[in-house]
């Protein structure tokens, strides 16, 4: 859902036509004035007013101290005399960590907790060398070094000769310290003046807020001068980070903008800051929903990551040397050694906060991945349901609706997991409540679905209704866990129930409180098959600053500002959470959420907002979610359709079978768009929608295996092609398809009209097959391929071995004792490999009671293989093996089928000599035994 | 289900002797037995291959068409038979077979799920029948109700038709009657019209009379009261005193000037006054008015004093009530500002009215009273007339509009016209009146909104008079103008009994009249359908 309903100064109208536009709504799309630019953004501006050049910041070698697990050593500020406390961490895996902060700070600065999984173990680092210009690092592996240069103060990373990484080489580092606060307008005009110029004719009057009329106004005069005035000064810092020999960089989501991140100069700085935005725009910098500070830079040599963990408003400014003659110029001077050597630089900009830095240092990006992921962890294992087809809408009306729904979906063979019910569903947007009338017995409702083995999901969003009738509220305020207003009152804002407040989500006594919200005893109407999606979590607040909440509003000691982009995480977190309690910890959850931070990734899946029905924005929909996935957000998904408009039938067919390969997979639609279930569209393109969800069924066995891959090893599932073809400089900028795992190509279709398209295979020395057609293709070239309206190329990688399950029936768990069929892609050297993972579809038994079946399957020298990853686990399933197609197979004379008691079956087999397509017809093995095929 | 189950032996446990024991591959119809004969080599039925019997529902897919496996869920485009004994029987995807959901009611879809059905056949069948057999005495009187509405509808049309036939008759008789009375009328306007203008100029020349008088008189009152020393002349220095006959309007009145308006003389006596009173009367003031100075020109000043107040007036600190108010009380500013530019027109506009009455019109003479009466009479009798004339046009359209609507195949729908049924859900009042509009309205208060007027019939081609839809109506934020889709099904009463929103402004309206009653088929549904349940015990 989205925001509309735009009040007061967020839909900007002028005094002398007031009155008619007093209900205005804004009909347009995203109102840039809405949001800041970095001019508008006070410390942004100041930031980046300041040039690079020399640093005023000194290392004071005689302060360093070196314990076995860090080493500390003070800065200080030749201008301000203000001194830093710099400390460095050597850690395990590979990676650097450099925190900075005040060191002696009039109160403590805000250093994000919740994030990191554990302290990051350490490993001793030790002195190499040092004189009175610096001192020089071990890092271990590969004669890394880390360089501390003392006058002016830089850090260099180098292996050999080569310089990997330089932190404040272009002297950008600033930190503002906390000041006392000098109460005179002079330095408040200054600093401020800029955004608020109509302040001076503002009437400046205290007013009492009990109605919404009241608090608007309140709100108003609050953009006061003091309204953004932290009480200790501006605290922002700033530190610049280069990369010689780099000139691609990806990450920083969310922004509705290319894979490969663009240089910032002349422009505006890539923004995070998450923000409910009214109609996004494609390829632009503005901040959106989400924010993940990690950037990762990659040649075809190396990749690396810079973990920036700050969740206070952040600017990340690029620039290179190579892409443009004038910035050439200026850099010219920064650069270390050949002013030939390609060069990017980035600046990080915090508006609160410490400086604490996690360098990733790869070299593989597989290795950032894994980095990564041992800092923030890895994606939640989702329950199989999740991955199969999602049906959305704002709103199915009432529980006939829903029936209704269920029931097309089966009148039409379309399979599908989950209904979804948005806002509309409760009393009064009231959450955890239903609407008396038309969801008077939602447990009826559940069960119809639950009889279908179908699933629902029900919205909760964080905004909770001001109403002394409200259970949720009255609890809330009188456990005190609502986020405070500055003046310490409990922080109200409009949202869709209107008057709302906000509770504290970072308190872990309120996200426990909240957790147990889900117990099926406090959440009336719930049951198993129910599960949750969280909303407006950025937190969106209609009135608020930028539709959000207040920078001054206080979570406990800390201002807003500090912790505004992990609000969303911990939303999710104590969601998800309360999934788990309620089954007493037996049942993995499913919520989907629209913010989210670093780490968001351990609690669930997330889409990319409100988007719209229009073909840029399915196009969008795949950089989109691969940059999520290169910062371990894995189960990612666009809106099918597209959320705002109506889309014409080819897009939605189009968005259908993209969707159908992406890994989060949910129609949904805005309130005021006809209605758009797959079977409205006539029989051909219901047809057309069929056959893309059930090609997502048949390879769920394989999202399932990718998932479970990505949460024991942090690996994405949906990849951009560089991630796998690191030293292919042509994969670099391709973002129109992708790889999920290793080994499926994905290349959807996602403009109009289409008649034929180039997708490029890469790998010179590796085969690719066409999973509808078998037919092989050579590695490293641009194939040219004709499309239909069927058309959903994809490819199989040769080498590789993916299983299916080719009955697709109506959900997913009626799919769970089905048979399986392997689909043997061999390479050129004729071999393949894949694997294959089962377990209940649902529960935590396969973490806790090792309750799974892992198994390695290989072919080698005409023999296929199925043997045992995980010994130590334990696991029966029904499912079987029935057909295993060979692709780029010779005929074999015979095939013979030996299982784990020694037994030899001759297996009967097809082959077609045209397209060298060798079936197996039902080898019947059970697919959790040891068996080997022979092709004689 | 690796080995699934071959055959299943229909009604092997029913053991009654009347049945017939039929045995054929599981998911198989009765009418296709014959192409899965036990023990012989199987012909998929697209003709594509033939495979030995023992791969018939052997749960792998060996044809491309399915047919091999009608009993399980092994082929994606195959379908499985369900007996059904007790009620109808159906053909279900094949891939519902065992997995877990119960599809047939006779359970036989899952038979390896682990999902315990109940076999619910018997219950559903004698549902179906009972909801059948009410459905077909619904329909026979509904059917019978219809035909009375067919006959009252072919009766309305006649009446109809001649009520028409009448008024165009009689149409022609009025319109020559309207013509008569013009001719009446306009032949007593005009000697009313003369008698008028006659009685208008005799007045004016009255006016013209009475004015001179009351000149006079004032300048006599003048004379006298300038004439201060009373030596029967005015001098230049008795005129002096008023200012406001300055004719520069300098604010002086010099002797030169008052010289100047004496026509030179010093002094002026009664007779000369005359002559120069001409120039000044427009300005002169009484003496007697000038102490009492008009408020014509500060009353503007005065009302708008208290705004002028009200704005610099500070506002309460800390009053919660006048901050509550405050955006109100900035729309009350800019309606005071309205009045206030208002207000001098109103009183300036007074005193000439005044004045008007002073000089009322005196009535009519007899004579040109009773010529005007007259007139009257004969405008009245021809604007009734005029009115009798529109009233029958205003008829015949409407029978004309009545009569040009597609009430259906026999008019069957004809006693809907003019119309309309109500539905009170949880939050709204639905109104509709066939043929006009459909309406919603809050049910706690709130205006109507139009969810669309008459468009047309919309069933399927066959169907047509099923659907009624309603469009064009209140538009919506973003959106398209609201329309309804009017479902209609057999019903012995006329009424509304559900309506939805699927779509945003896109209602759904179920209503229920006799007018769609089908005749009802000769050979009753229910019976069969008992026979058949006979076959299978």
């Amino acid at each position: 859902t989205f925001f509309f309903m735009v009040v007061d100064h967020v839909c900007q109208r002028s005094r002398g036509s007031r009155g008619l536009l007093n209900l205005g709504v804004c009909t347009r799309a995203v109102d840039r004035s809405n949001f800041k630019t970095c001019d508008q953004s006070s410390f942004c501006k100041r930031q980046r007013d300041i040039k690079a050049g020399q640093s005023p910041y000194r290392a004071l070698l005689e302060t360093m101290e070196l314990t076995n697990s860090r080493l500390t050593l003070q800065l200080i500020n030749d201008n301000n005399k203000v001194r830093l406390l710099l400390e460095l961490y050597r850690l395990q895996g590979n990676m650097t960590r450099v925190k900075i902060n005040e060191l002696k700070p009039l109160k403590p600065r805000y250093e994000v907790p919740d994030v990191l999984i554990q302290d990051p173990p350490t490993e001793p680092l030790s002195v190499v060398a040092q004189d009175e210009n610096g001192v020089v690092l071990s890092l271990g592996a590969d004669e890394q070094r880390l360089i501390v240069s003392a006058r002016p103060f830089r850090l260099d990373i180098v292996e050999g000769p080569k310089v990997l990484l330089s932190l404040n080489s272009r002297g950008l580092l600033v930190f503002e310290h906390l000041r006392l606060r000098k109460d005179t307008c002079l330095e408040l005009c200054i600093n401020y003046y800029v955004r608020f110029e109509f302040l001076l004719s503002c009437k400046l009057k205290f007013v009492k807020n009990t109605t919404f009329r009241r608090q608007k106004k309140y709100q108003r005069l609050r953009i006061s001068p003091f309204a953004f005035l932290t009480p200790a000064g501006p605290t922002s810092i700033s530190l610049d980070f280069s990369f010689p020999g780099v000139e691609h960089v990806y990450g920083i989501p969310e922004h509705a903008d290319t894979l490969k991140l663009k240089t910032t100069d002349g422009g505006d700085p890539y923004r995070l800051y998450n923000l409910d935005v009214f109609q996004y725009e494609l390829h632009n910098p503005m901040a959106l929903y989400g924010a993940v500070p990690v950037l990762l830079s990659h040649n075809t040599e190396r990749t690396m990551g810079v973990f920036w963990l700050n969740a206070a408003e952040t600017w990340v400014d690029i620039s290179s040397n190579t892409a443009g003659k004038t910035v050439f110029g200026k850099m010219l001077d920064f650069v270390q050694g050949s002013s030939e050597t390609p060069q990017t630089d980035v600046r990080w900009i915090s508006e609160a906060g410490i400086i604490d830095v996690f360098i990733m240092l790869g070299p593989k990006p597989s290795d950032v991945f894994s980095q990564y992921a041992s800092l923030t962890g890895t994606q939640a294992f989702p329950p199989l349901s999740a991955l199969g087809y999602h049906q959305c809408r704002w709103n199915y009306n009432d529980q006939e609706d829903v029936r209704g729904v269920d029931q097309g979906l089966d009148d039409h063979d379309i399979p599908c997991d989950f209904i979804w019910l948005d806002i509309e569903h409760t009393d009064g947007k009231r959450y955890f409540t239903w609407d008396p009338n038309k969801f008077s017995q939602p447990k009826d409702m559940l069960q119809g679905l639950k009889d279908k083995r179908r699933n629902l999901v029900a919205i909760v969003d964080p905004h909770i209704k001001v109403d002394s009738n409200f259970k949720v509220h009255n609890e809330i305020r009188s456990r005190n866990f609502y986020v405070k207003n500055k003046d310490g009152g409990d922080y109200e804002g409009w949202c869709w129930p209107g008057n709302a407040g906000y509770p504290d989500f970072t308190n872990a006594e309120m996200r426990a409180w909240w957790a147990s919200m889900f117990a099926y005893d406090q959440y009336e109407g719930s049951m198993e098959n129910m599960y949750t999606w969280n909303d407006m979590n950025e937190p969106s607040v209609f009135n608020g600053p930028e539709v959000t909440m207040h920078k001054d509003a206080l979570h406990g000691s800390w201002e807003h500002r500090e912790v505004h982009n992990i609000y969303g995480l911990y939303v999710h977190r104590a969601t998800a959470e309360g999934l788990i309690q309620r089954s007493g910890g037996v049942e993995r959850p499913f919520v989907l959420t629209r913010a989210f931070f670093a780490g968001s990734q351990r609690y669930g899946a997330v889409w990319t907002g409100d988007n719209a029905a229009e073909w840029g924005h399915l196009k969008i929909s795949l950089p989109m979610c691969l940059s999520l996935g290169l910062v371990g957000i894995s189960f990612c998904g666009a809106d099918v359709g597209g959320f705002f408009k109506a889309p014409s039938t080819e897009l939605l067919v189009r968005w259908y079978q993209a969707g159908a390969y992406q890994p989060f997979f949910r129609a949904h639609a805005h309130l005021d768009t006809p209605r758009r279930e797959p079977w409205l569209f006539g029989p051909e393109n219901t047809a057309l929608i069929r056959e893309a969800v059930r090609q997502r069924y048949a390879l769920l066995p394989f999202w399932y295996q990718q998932f479970y891959n990505a949460h024991r090893t942090g690996q994405p599932v949906m990849r951009a092609l560089w991630v796998e073809y690191p030293e292919d400089s042509v994969t670099f900028d391709i973002e129109d398809e992708y790889l999920l795992g290793r080994d499926l190509l994905v290349h959807p279709v996602t403009e109009e009209g289409l008649k034929s398209l180039t997708a490029y295979l890469p790998g010179k020395r590796e085969v690719w097959y066409d999973v509808h057609t078998f037919k092989k293709h050579a590695g490293g070239q641009s194939l040219y391929i004709p499309v239909t309206m069927s058309s959903i190329p994809a490819f199989q990688r040769g080498g590789s071995i993916i299983t299916r399950k080719d009955r697709v029936r109506r959900s997913s768990a009626c799919m769970e004792n089905d048979p399986y069929t392997l689909y043997v892609a061999l390479s050129p050297e004729g071999t393949a490999e894949g694997e294959l993972y089962i377990d209940d579809g649902h529960t935590f038994s396969y973490e806790k009671n090792k309750a799974f079946i892992h198994r390695r399957l290989t072919f080698n020298d005409g023999v296929l293989s199925s043997s045992n990853l995980a010994l130590d686990s334990q696991f029966t399933t029904a499912s079987w093996v029935e057909k295993i197609i060979f692709l780029g197979a010779r005929k074999p004379a015979s095939v013979t089928l030996k299982t784990a008691g020694g037994s030899e079956t001759r297996v009967e087999f097809e082959y077609d000599s045209a397209l060298e397509v060798l079936s197996l017809r039902k080898p019947g093995v059970n697919a959790g035994a040891d068996w080997t095929v022979l092709l004689r | 289900m690796l080995c699934a189950q071959l055959l299943f032996p229909l009604s092997l446990f029913l053991g009654l002797s009347a049945t017939v024991e039929v045995q054929r591959p599981r998911g198989v119809p009765l009418s296709k037995r014959q192409f899965y004969e036990e023990g012989k080599p199987f012909t998929c039925l697209d003709g594509s291959r033939t495979v030995p019997f023992d791969r018939v529902n052997d749960d792998y897919c060996d044809c491309k068409d399915g047919s091999d496996e009608p009993g399980t869920a092994a082929c994606p485009n195959g379908s499985f038979h369900c007996t059904n004994a007790g009620h109808r029987p159906a053909f279900i995807p094949s891939s519902r077979i065992n997995d877990g959901i119960c599809d047939c009611c006779d359970t036989t879809d899952e038979y390896n799920s682990g999902a315990t059905c109940k076999n619910t056949c018997r219950e559903m069948g004698r549902r179906e029948r009972e909801s059948l057999q009410k459905l077909a005495e619904i329909t026979k009187e509904g059917f019978l109700l219809k035909q009375q509405l067919i006959e009252e509808a072919k009766r309305k049309k006649e009446e109809k038709q001649s009520k028409l036939t009448e008024l165009q008759a009689g149409k022609r008789d009025v319109e020559e009657k309207v013509e008569a009375l013009r001719t009446v009328k306009e032949t007593a306007e005009q000697p009313e019209k003369e008698a008028k203008e006659r009685h208008l100029k005799a007045w004016e020349e009255q006016k013209a009379v009475i004015r001179m008088e009351k000149d006079k008189a004032k300048m006599a009152e003048a004379f006298l009261e300038l004439d201060d020393d009373a030596d029967g002349y005015v001098s230049v220095a008795e005129l002096q005193s008023h200012a406001e006959l300055d004719p520069n309007s300098d604010g002086s009145l010099t002797e030169e000037e008052v010289q100047g308006l004496l026509g030179g003389a010093d002094k002026v006596d009664t007779s000369s006054f005359e002559n120069i009173w001409g120039n000044l009367k427009d300005k002169y003031v009484s003496e007697s008015q000038a102490e009492n100075p008009s408020s014509l020109e500060t009353a503007p000043e005065e009302t708008k004093e208290p705004v002028t107040d009200n704005e610099s007036e500070p506002y309460p600190e800390d009053d919660i009530g006048v901050e509550e108010d405050d955006e109100e009380e900035e729309d009350d500013d800019d309606d005071t500002h309205e009045d206030f530019e208002d207000k001098p027109q109103t009183s300036t506009q007074t005193p000439e009215r005044s004045d008007k009455d002073e000089e009322a019109m005196p009535p009519y003479d007899a004579e040109t009273q009773s010529l005007i009466d007259a007139a009257q009479k004969a405008r009245d009798d021809f604007e009734e007339s005029e009115r009798a004339l529109r009233e029958i046009d205003d008829q015949v359209k409407n029978i004309e509009k009545e009569l040009s609507f597609d009430f259906g195949p026999s008019a069957e729908f004809t006693y809907l016209y003019s119309q309309c049924y109500e539905l009170t859900t949880s939050e709204y009042i639905y109104k509709i009146c066939p043929f006009n509009r459909v309406s919603q309205k809050p049910k706690f208060g709130g205006s109507e909104t139009n969810l669309g007027s008459w468009g047309s019939w919309a069933g399927p081609d066959d169907n047509k008079y099923t659907v009624m839809k309603y469009e064009h109506g209140t538009g919506c934020w973003q959106g398209p103008s609201r329309s309804t889709t009017v479902k209609l099904t057999c019903g012995k009463e006329t009424t509304v009994t559900s309506t939805s929103e699927p779509s945003r402004c896109e209602y759904l309206m179920e209503f229920t009249t006799p007018a769609v009653c089908q005749e009802p088929l000769p050979v009753n549904v229910v019976h069969v359908d008992g026979h058949s349940d006979h076959v299978e015990l």
